[in-house]
């Protein structure tokens, strides 16, 4: 890219010097995505600063204070990846990749347990946890490989090898235990797969495959005795399904939400708001903001949120299509894939809709490794657009 | 077909357009299932969220309001309250562990006497109708097992003591048929719109004025509404509404308690049987009792095996009121109805001699004076004076298919409720042509209504069945002139403060035209039997310085000794309270009941000295 440029100064002598704002590459990312973005994750510092002011006793700002910092630094993050060509991703796919399986691996040795499940490193300022980068590595390092082995065996051979690709690190983190990131590797393996083109017939055979082991998993395997899932588990996939049976287990988090969410109303409880104030909706900082928005700021808050992701979406898949090349499309995609699967499972959870699966809401839940990654992620597409725009200038230069 | 990596140009092939918007479609589908949803949670169903919002963030505590005090009409205490201790199990402080769990509660179980399962079904009908809060397991509990349990706290997590007002009674067995008891609500109660608002666990009135008047000794439980967070746990300035409670209101009653106690002393030496003394103008009750009688302080705590055989399976049933609904056949002492049935319709006059010569045969069956005496020619007031069976043998013959004795009873109250305001008050029986007749037409006698009938019904023998409270109906009747009253131990309603906030004066069933002469002949032949040489009850009456109207009367009963009857009428000739008295198995009316009667007059009159006006009315006659 490098290049065109150079071209570009050379065919039009009498360019005056780029301006700051050119040389900082501003006109040519796509605003809206940044700024949609920035609204999600200042309306998640507003939204901690007003309802965890009692969580933690003595520092009424310690989620926001952390949590603004986390944008600050994601946001520095996204500039810093729009100024880099995505396309040299390609060439480290297989660093990527194999950071991606160590990082996550090393969880294992040198993670510390929280609740049951080891997922992240303590750092000495916060804690990081490498599957939430993972989302965005897996991305970038998939869709390299799916370029490159465009060519290479059959059709079903290189459909196999996707998945095998995929769902390596998706076993990993499911051995975390964490059920809720591995089923976004899912999703992003089978994006990536879909943009790349693989047949709709491999599609249905993975769906039916699919299906047969939620069955196995869910139903078979507990019936002859060797469980695959924790108890925990199988209760928050299935609780979703039946919530008001046992208001006192894992119901109880999804009915908490919906009641939660429910009294908010049109315009909401502000901070009369009392299921999410008074401890009745569990992790609420994290995977049930959600519900937070739904009871203080009723359905126009929680409209507008879902409008800010829905708006935040049709840029991403905007994106997709401009892009200047194939891996572009697919690393949009898996992005944008990602992105939607992400706020669908987790908005539908807090609705009572989709099972219990500890997804964070991207950009709103409270926590460094998914504010900074998320924001990491729309850099990647803010430097899809930029080469896409800068591409064309070159064209219509021509 | 797979993408190129220098692929160029336009950035998407038409397959890949198809895919993107494909993809976009399931977005747009997905941001739309959010959307409805999060419409449908928020705006159509938000109220009801909102409701459940605020039960979830809420615990209601009910504190226990003390029942209102129950007085005699002279202020003396009769029901009072005590506070007493509670035990009580907060579910939410129980120990996690199952095991651990059922340890403590088995643990308390042992202490309270109870088993485990009795304590686990409590906590479950409880916890059920009002969850997470505290579940009483027993009142009344001792101060050592409060100490105990308070040294032993650790082993006893989540168990806790509570002041509770209970029923307390200074006076022992006094005015017990009357006062009834407390005790916890029913389930059946629970569903009767009368408790409407109640809970279970909370104590209404089980008998007596107790549960006539609960409406208004109940109070009001206070209220606190605590704002809970996720745990139960009171959230800092939680507090949301705080009722206090609004204790009952004060009952004040028509008994007098020197009057009832004197009643009760003079049944207990007697042995089985009931009284009744009633103003006849008003029909306040100003005593009554029945005998044998039991402690209402019994039902406060926990009845042991023991207890209930005694209170439950005696044969003297402790527990019944007689007065109001003990069925007897009432003997001689109903012949005032007869006396003035015959009267009123004709039947016969004050002056006209009937001869008695001891004995009548009707249908060759004879029908004789008790004790076989004979008393030759006598008039209404002599007949009265001397109980003589056969001038009232003679007068049920004369209206024995007339229908004019069971009018006349009829009308002073035999053979109806007489609605005092105690439960438990019963019709008895009146028999009548119609009533047997209509028996032998199902089969269920072996005769039609004859003659007999109604010479047994004159003497107050037969079929008939009456309880103390009617019979005191009908003396009162003929007392005040005609007026059939309603009786009530209920006198007025005061505050916690002794402001009358109402009074009850329930009107009189009905007022029967009674021709005063007949009134007063009447009444002369019953004072003559009280205080004439001669007199039935002379020998107990004679001396007593108050002018009385008296009849005796001895009804046999089937396999048992002769019950005891008395009726009394004070002072004559214009009384001012009745007295009924019967002793079951007491022999001549005079034998016992009569002098049961006398003590109650001595007590009542002791009290109101006014005494009767100019010289003792003790004129023999």
């Amino acid at each position: 890219m490098y290049a065109t440029r150079a071209r570009q100064a050379k065919l039009e002598p009498f360019a005056v010097r780029p301006g700051i704002a050119e040389r900082l590459g501003l006109p040519y990312m796509d605003g809206p995505l940044a700024l949609f973005a920035g609204a999600l994750a200042a309306f998640s510092v507003f939204t901690l600063s007003q309802s965890t002011l009692h969580d933690v006793p003595g520092s009424p700002n310690y989620f926001v204070d952390r949590q603004a910092v986390y944008s600050v630094l994601g946001i520095a993050g996204m500039y810093l990846l729009a100024r880099i060509d995505y396309s040299r991703f390609r060439e480290l796919r297989v660093g990527i990749y194999t950071f991606l399986c160590v990082s996550i691996s090393l969880v294992f040795v040198f993670g510390f347990a929280a609740r049951g499940s080891r997922r992240a490193f303590d750092l000495p300022f916060f804690s990081f946890q490498p599957s939430e980068l993972g989302k965005l590595l897996l991305v970038l390092a998939l869709a390299g490989f799916v370029i490159d082995g465009a060519r290479n065996g059959s059709d079903r051979q290189r459909t196999v090898r996707y998945l095998c690709l995929g769902l390596a690190p998706a076993a990993l983190v499911f051995l975390q235990p964490d059920l809720g990131t591995s089923l976004v590797y899912g999703a992003i393996t089978l994006a990536v797969m879909y943009v790349g083109g693989v047949p709709w017939t491999h599609f249905a055979v993975i769906g039916a495959a699919i299906v047969a082991m939620a069955a196995f998993v869910l139903a078979v395997a507990p019936a002859i005795g060797t469980p695959l899932l924790k108890d925990y588990q199988t209760e928050r996939l299935t609780s979703f399904l039946h919530p008001s049976e046992d208001p006192s287990d894992a119901g109880y988090q999804q009915n908490q939400a919906k009641t939660a969410i429910g009294s908010g109303e049109t315009t909401g409880r502000g901070d009369r708001a009392t299921q999410t104030r008074l401890d009745f909706v569990p992790e609420r900082h994290t995977d049930f903001i959600f519900a937070v928005i739904g009871e203080r700021y009723g359905f126009l808050g929680a409209a507008f949120v879902l409008s800010l992701y829905a708006l935040l979406f049709w840029r991403a898949l905007r994106i997709v299509t401009l892009s200047k090349n194939s891996y572009g499309t697919l690393v949009a995609g898996g992005i944008a894939v990602s992105l939607l699967f992400q706020v669908f499972v987790n908005v539908g959870m807090n609705l009572g809709i989709m099972p219990i699966t500890g997804i964070p809401l991207p950009l709103m839940s409270y926590g460094g490794s998914s504010v900074i990654a998320t924001f990491l992620a729309i850099g990647v597409l803010e430097s899809i657009h930029i080469q896409a725009r800068l591409s064309q200038r070159g064209r219509f230069a021509w | 077909m797979y993408l190129r990596s220098d692929e160029r140009g336009p950035a998407v092939s038409n397959r890949l357009a198809l895919r993107i918007a494909l993809f976009g479609g399931i977005a747009v589908v997905l941001f739309a299932i959010l959307f409805f949803r999060l419409w449908r949670l928020q705006v159509l169903d938000g109220e009801q969220y909102l409701a459940e919002a605020k039960n979830n963030r809420t615990r209601e505590y009910r504190v226990s309001a003390p029942r209102g005090e129950i007085l005699d009409r002279n202020g003396e205490l009769l029901v009072g309250n005590r506070t007493s201790l509670a035990l009580q199990v907060n579910p939410r402080k129980l120990p996690e562990d199952r095991a651990e769990r059922r340890a403590e509660l088995s643990r308390l179980a042992g202490l309270t006497h109870s088993t485990l399962r009795r304590v686990r079904r409590t906590m479950h009908e409880e916890l059920k109708l009002a969850p997470a809060a505290p579940v009483t397991l027993r009142r009344d509990v001792g101060r050592f097992l409060v100490y105990y349990l308070q040294e032993n706290q650790d082993r006893f997590p989540g168990v806790e003591v509570q002041r509770v007002f209970v029923r307390d009674y200074p006076n022992a067995t006094l005015a017990a048929h009357i006062l009834g008891n407390v005790g916890e609500i029913s389930p059946e109660e629970l569903k009767d719109p009368r408790y409407k608002g109640l809970q279970p666990g909370d104590e209404v009135g089980q008998d007596g004025v107790e549960d006539t008047y609960d409406s208004i000794l109940r109070g009001d439980p206070g209220l606190t509404r605590i704002q809970v967070d996720a745990l139960g746990q009171p959230t800092p300035n939680g507090r949301l509404v705080s009722k206090p409670p609004a204790p009952g209101e004060s009952l004040r009653l028509s008994i007098d308690a020197e009057v009832q106690a004197a009643g009760e002393a003079a049944l207990a030496e007697r042995g089985q049987g009931a009284f009744v003394t009633m103003d006849v103008n008003t029909g306040e009750i100003i005593g009554l009792g029945s005998s044998p009688t039991f402690e209402p302080e019994l039902f406060t705590r926990p009845l042991t095996q023991k207890q209930v055989d005694d209170t439950y399976r005696n044969p003297a049933a402790p527990l019944a009121n007689r007065a109001i609904s003990g069925l007897y056949p009432t003997g001689s002492t109903f012949k005032i109805v007869p006396a003035l049935a015959a009267l009123e319709n004709d039947v016969i006059t004050p002056s006209e001699p009937i001869y008695d010569s001891g004995s009548i045969t009707v249908g060759g069956q004879p029908f004789q004076n008790a004790g076989g005496e004979a008393y030759g020619s006598v008039s209404m007031a002599r007949a009265l004076q001397v109980s003589s069976d056969v001038y009232f043998y003679t007068l049920g013959l004369e209206m024995w298919d007339t229908g004019d004795l069971q009018r006349t009873a009829h009308m002073l109250g035999f053979g109806q409720t007489p609605g005092i305001d105690l439960p438990g008050d019963t019709e008895g029986l009146l028999p009548s042509r119609r009533w047997r007749n209509q028996l032998f037409e199902e089969g269920k006698t072996d005769r039609p209504w004859s003659a007999g009938d109604n010479i047994q019904l004159a003497t107050g023998q037969g079929d008939l069945q009456a309880s103390p409270l009617q019979m005191a109906i009908a003396y009162a009747a003929l007392g005040n002139g005609g007026t059939v009253v309603t009786p009530h131990v209920g006198k007025e309603v005061t505050d916690a403060q002794g402001r009358v906030l109402r009074e009850f004066a329930p009107p009189p069933r009905r007022r029967i035209p009674i021709d005063p002469e007949y009134r007063s002949v009447i009444l002369d032949g019953l004072h003559d039997a009280a205080q004439a040489p001669g007199g039935t009850s002379y020998e107990v009456f004679g001396g007593f310085p108050v002018p009385v109207a008296g009849k005796t009367g001895t009804a046999q009963r089937v396999g048992q000794a002769d019950q005891s009857w008395y009726l009394v009428l004070a002072p004559y000739p214009d009384p001012k309270i009745v007295t009924a008295v019967t002793i079951e198995e007491g022999g001549f009316g005079a034998e016992s009941a009569a002098p049961a009667a006398l003590d109650i007059l001595e007590a009542y009159f002791n009290k109101h000295t006014t005494g009767p006006a100019g010289p003792n009315g003790g004129s023999p006659g």
